[in-house]
């Protein structure tokens, strides 16, 4: 292709594909590379039949190619004919490997040799990028596939799948199901399958026990032939009978590409997106990036995205996007009367952590925030309520209640809430607007985001986040002056879960701050490590050594992953010269704790088994990833019956699905941990979700809001487990004519089969994310416990649980 | 995102009842239940002994009546349990609590039925009504005796295993011997084959609440193994090891099965007999309104 083209797009997903038609609309020349010969891959490879969701809602399409839910062959018939219907010019088989050249003159080299020159580029490549290919002769036969959509559709074959991460074992386990009777082998070319999450690793040994997947350790594919593949194992080569070869070995990310080409990131971290302005242009002139590449993941963004992309490129400047009149609503109900461009500099200019924000980002960021006025005095939130957004201050300022009576002002451009950004607790303290204020409330996610994107914003935030935490632990007066010396020699420690921090007998005076995660307290009592305390993120410790300038008396590890902040003693010591108030009150908490630490110790002496049943019960929950729960289901299993009664209320209380296993989960002395969600104070469910519907609520609960798209990441980062993916049973007939006429499946979840019957005709069952929401809504609280029948279950966390109190009352 | 950005003054927020520890439903409340329904009885035997009425002690006097109607009063209330535990209504109730109140209102009626009667039994549908009463209670009492002493028996037996993983370990066995069983004999493949066959649930009522199982065809299999003379000695012996595995992972689930049975089996005496006394109960009250 010699003439050159106004734009080239590159990506044929659906914001590739939006703009190429809007290009085609707009009567400029174009063409839309595809690598593969159909359009938009990513979602041509969903599951055959997948319910494709259109969230957000609020948010309007602008595309000239149409988009609504519904299955995925239903959407991607309507844009082959949207396509086809714009004249989109469509150069299938096109992989791009190389762009050389600048805005006016790009060469883009495809793998098949060919060359076109473009004016603009348009990367519209998504994120999945390209799966690794095995390497062995043979590998481009027909049978090696890089997915499986449906394990349904293998019966009766042998199917070997190559790949140790949890995308292969997951694989394995779907088409290793006993009713298919296939013949499952999983090679691993290494001897243990570290890469894999710890579930999906012991489901798959388990399914390797029971003889339903023969595993390979320390073997590779060698020769790939039809029906056979030729192995190489620790013993020499071995021949077996294979029908299908699923390989999964992982995928490059298409960052390497986007970098070959000149184009800056945000940061050197997986989760940095390319830098761009206003207009999707990146740091090269005349190349622009749109979709899930741009961080936008969601199908409705992506469409809207190519559209504006190829009006910015046609010169249209007054165009505003299509997410103006959701921030026009964000801004409506203020004092001042602004428009959207203007608030957004207002905002940038007058709040610091927005300095260093482009006005895309601010956009961004303004839609998962709130703009609101807040009269003097009013309440922004209290202490001890939950809550995890960042507010930052526009207008006036804001006053945080450090004691009863005495308030600490935070000034205008300055932040608050930020610890909700690091530990997902409750709120430390009250905080109200000093005069007529306006604040802006932007939710954890987005703060998150903003502090990936924005390096400055980052600083601005851990700072204050420091000094912030720092003056709520020591409380007394304390000023942000005072810290000077402490927070200048701060330093942040990522702890490993089981890791110590401090040793029980070393030297140091360095004292800690539980930043985010948890720690268990240890001492040697009678040869063996005694559990002392828990300490919730928000504590601190290693204070006793720096105020007796002794050892340290007990070891402190960490319970899960967590980050710690160390202050130098010399500068805790100079913190607390300052003010005596202060001293004073870590004197009192210290000498609180070794006043418990004595109990302990003169209980082991005289209830050694009590203690020692306390200790090794901390030790257990703590195992059990309890160390980061705020809220978990509990059973005594000295009480349960067995009777499922949680089970069932549970579902009864939902839409008619039981979100806790009882019976599964592990055990120590009666003690149950049942598969159940406990609220985690750092939720790994919410690190990836799509439509962002995960959030914290009022209580603490980790909930899923309505808008769940099916992906199911969730449900592969929840290490415990809780989360299931299931669709949502008809609704059954009531209590009593189950209970007088027998009408229904009674309490309960419904069995399949009479969800498979009764599900109404024409009715296509979706299935979406189902998680315990502590009954979020509910007036009595968790079914599960009201509905115990023997108060085998409790929901506690695990401070409350593991208080002395609860040895008092065993040693007594 | 809506609750993350309500208001406080807008919040509906619930002070939520919380436990720190377990507590079971026989200690609920430090004996709550245990202290009312004690001073209850105690309020009646001591009124019994004070109160003179003529000519004698009856369940058609004045106090014969009112503490008839107590008595029952309280059996149509101790029956709406089945119901209370089915029906997840959203307001605040502790099923523990209902629990401990049944249990132990339920035992006061030992002493209120009894002394409604004034010691007058017969022959009759009134001492009918006294009799089941009082077989609902001793069903309960078993019942209460079972729920504090056999979850502990439960938990210990199951080991963290679940009643699926059970079924699927013997699976596992029988897939094992499926194979190792190739090369046996046809004499010494037959039984094998048999314990093969054999379903885990299988061998009723009394079998399930005893866990004897007499005619267990992996026991039988092993007996005729041990006592085989074939020529696959080495193929017996591996088949033998996996019988016993399968062995002692069916005890495991017949342990499971009979706790759960004894756990669950009163209540099908405990439900019927209770329905039983209400059609009694009705029938005594009509009668004597009839008679009166």
């Amino acid at each position: 292709m010699s003439e050159a083209v106004r734009v080239a797009i590159i990506g044929s997903g659906p914001a590739g594909l939006s703009a190429a038609a809007r290009a085609a609309q707009l009567g400029l020349s174009h063409v839309l590379l595809e690598k593969t010969d159909h359009l938009s891959d990513t979602i041509f490879k969903y599951q055959k039949g997948k319910h494709v969701m259109a969230t957000p809602a609020r948010l309007d399409l602008r595309s000239d190619c149409r988009f609504d839910e519904g299955s995925r062959e239903a959407i991607l018939g309507i844009w082959d004919e949207d396509a086809a219907a714009n004249k989109v010019t469509v150069a299938y088989r096109a992989e791009v490997v190389e762009v050389t050249g600048e805005k006016g003159a790009f060469h883009i080299r495809t793998a098949s040799g060919d060359t076109i020159v473009a004016e603009h580029i348009v990367l519209a490549i998504g994120t999945q990028g390209n799966p690794n290919r095995l390497r062995c002769p043979g590998n481009d036969l027909p049978h090696i596939i890089y997915q499986v959509d449906d394990p349904e559709d293998f019966r009766d074959r042998h199917i070997t799948v190559v790949g140790s991460g949890d995308a292969g074992i997951e694989n394995a386990l779907g088409v290793a199901e006993e009713a298919l009777e296939n013949r499952v082998t999983i090679l691993n070319r290494s001897k243990d399958f570290a890469r894999a999450k710890a579930k999906n690793v012991s489901d798959l040994m388990e399914a390797g026990e029971n003889g339903a997947i023969d595993i390979r350790t320390e073997t590779q594919p060698k020769i790939v032939e039809p029906g056979w593949l030729t192995l190489e194992t620790p013993t020499g080569d071995e021949r077996i009978e294979c029908d299908v070869i699923v390989a999964r070995l992982g995928s490059v990310a298409p960052r390497a590409f986007v970098e070959s080409m000149g184009i800056e990131f945000t940061g050197p971290d997986r989760e940095a997106f390319p830098k761009l302005s206003p207009t999707f242009e990146t740091t090269v002139p005349g190349i622009y990036v749109i979709g899930a590449l741009a961080g936008y993941p969601l199908i409705k963004h992506c469409m809207n995205q190519g559209y504006d992309v190829v009006e910015f490129i046609n010169g249209n400047n007054a165009l505003t996007p299509a997410d103006e009149k959701n921030l026009a609503t964000i801004f409506a109900n203020l004092p001042q009367q602004k428009t959207v461009g203007e608030w957004l500099d207002h905002l940038r200019v007058r709040v610091r952590i927005f300095a260093d924000v482009s006005p895309l980002q601010m956009r961004e960021f303004m839609l998962d925030s709130k703009l609101a006025y807040y009269p003097a005095g009013e309440v922004v939130f209290e202490k001890d309520e939950p809550g995890s957004s960042l507010f930052a201050i526009a207008d006036g300022h804001a006053l945080v209640e450090v004691a009863p009576g005495v308030t600490v002002p935070i000034e205008q451009g300055s932040i608050f809430g930020e610890v909700g950004l690091i530990s997902g607790r409750k709120r430390g303290a009250t905080i109200r607007a000093g005069e007529d204020s306006i604040f802006v409330e932007v939710s954890r996610t987005a703060a998150l985001k903003l502090m990936g994107a924005v390096p400055g914003a980052k600083r601005v935030i851990e700072r204050i986040s420091l000094e912030r935490q720092l003056l709520q632990i020591f409380k007394g007066g304390l000023r942000v002056e005072d810290l000077a010396p402490v927070i200048d020699g701060a330093e942040v420690i990522r702890v490993s879960a089981g890791k110590p921090v401090v040793v029980e007998g070393d030297a140091g005076d360095d004292v800690y701050v539980v930043r985010s995660g948890s720690m268990v307290v240890e001492k040697h009592i009678g040869g063996r490590p005694i559990f002392l305390r828990y300490l919730p993120a928000g504590s601190y410790f290693g204070e006793m050594a720096v105020l007796s300038g002794e050892k340290r008396n007990a070891t402190v590890k960490a319970a899960v992953g967590s980050e710690v902040i160390k202050l130098t003693g010399a500068g805790f010591k100079a913190m607390l010269a300052a003010r005596s108030q202060v001293r004073a009150a870590t004197e009192a908490a210290v000498a609180e704790r070794a006043a418990m630490n004595g109990f302990i110790e003169s209980r082991k002496t005289s209830y050694t088994s009590a203690v020692d049943l306390y200790s090794d019960t901390a030790s257990f929950i703590m195992k059990e990833g309890l160390g980061e729960a705020t809220d978990a289901l509990l059973i005594d299993e000295n009480l349960c019956v067995g009777c499922d009664n949680c089970e069932k209320a549970c579902a009864d209380s939902h839409e008619g699905l039981s979100r806790l296993d009882r019976e599964a989960g592990r055990t120590f002395a009666h003690l149950h941990v049942p598969t159940s969600c406990r609220h985690c104070e750092h939720p790994h469910c919410m690190a990836d979700c799509p439509p962002n519907v995960i959030h914290r609520g009022p209580d603490g609960e980790v909930y899923m809001e309505d808008g769940c798209i099916g992906c199911g990441n969730c449900m592969r980062n929840c290490p415990y487990g809780v989360i299931r993916m299931e669709s949502t049973p008809p609704p059954k007939p009531g209590l009593l004519s189950w209970l007088l006429l027998g009408r229904g499946p009674g309490p309960g979840e419904p069995s399949p089969q009479w969800t498979k019957a009764n599900m109404p005709e024409g009715k296509k069952p979706k299935k979406i994310a189902v998680k315990c929401d502590m009954c979020k809504g509910i007036a009595g609280g968790p079914a599960c416990v009201r509905a115990c029948p023997t108060g085998a279950a409790i929901r506690v966390s695990p401070e409350e649980f593991l208080s002395v109190a609860r040895l008092e009352e065993d040693a007594d | 995102m809506a609750t993350l950005f309500r208001r406080r003054a807008q919040r509906t927020h619930v002070e939520r009842v919380r436990h720190r520890r377990h507590e079971g439903f026989l200690r609920y409340a430090n004996f709550r239940w245990a202290k009312i329904s004690g001073m209850l009885c105690l309020l009646i035997v001591a009124s019994y002994a004070l109160v003179d009425v003529t000519p004698r002690p009856n369940g058609g006097s004045w106090y014969g009546y009112t503490l008839g109607t107590i008595g029952a009063a309280l059996i149509l209330w101790l029956t709406a349990l089945g119901y209370r535990k089915r029906r997840m209504t959203s307001d605040y109730w502790s099923l523990k609590a209902w629990t401990s109140a049944h249990v132990y209102l339920g035992l006061s009626l030992i002493v209120i039925g009894t002394w409604h009667t004034g010691f007058q039994l017969g022959w009759n549908v009134h001492t009918l009504t006294w009799a089941l009463m009082m077989l609902v209670i001793l069903s309960g009492l078993y019942g209460v005796i079972v729920y504090a002493t056999l979850p502990a028996v439960l938990s210990n037996n199951r080991e963290q295993m679940t009643q699926m993983q059970m079924l699927e370990a013997i699976r596992a066995f029988d897939r094992q011997l499926h194979a190792a069983a190739q090369p046996l004999t046809a004499e010494d493949t037959a039984p094998v084959l048999a314990a093969l066959d054999e379903d885990p649930f299988a061998g009723g009522i009394r079998a399930r609440l005893t866990g004897r199982y007499p005619r267990c065809a992996t026991a039988a299999a092993l007996r005729a193994l041990a006592g085989s003379h074939a020529a696959d000695a080495e193929a017996r012996g591996k088949v033998v090891g996996l019988l016993r595995q399968k062995e002692a992972a069916l005890a495991r689930l017949r342990r499971h099965l009979r706790l759960r049975a004894l756990l669950e089996i009163w209540v099908y005496v405990h439900v019927p007999l209770s329905f039983a006394l209400i059609v009694a109960l009705s029938a005594h009250i009509v009668s004597v309104f009839f008679y009166w």
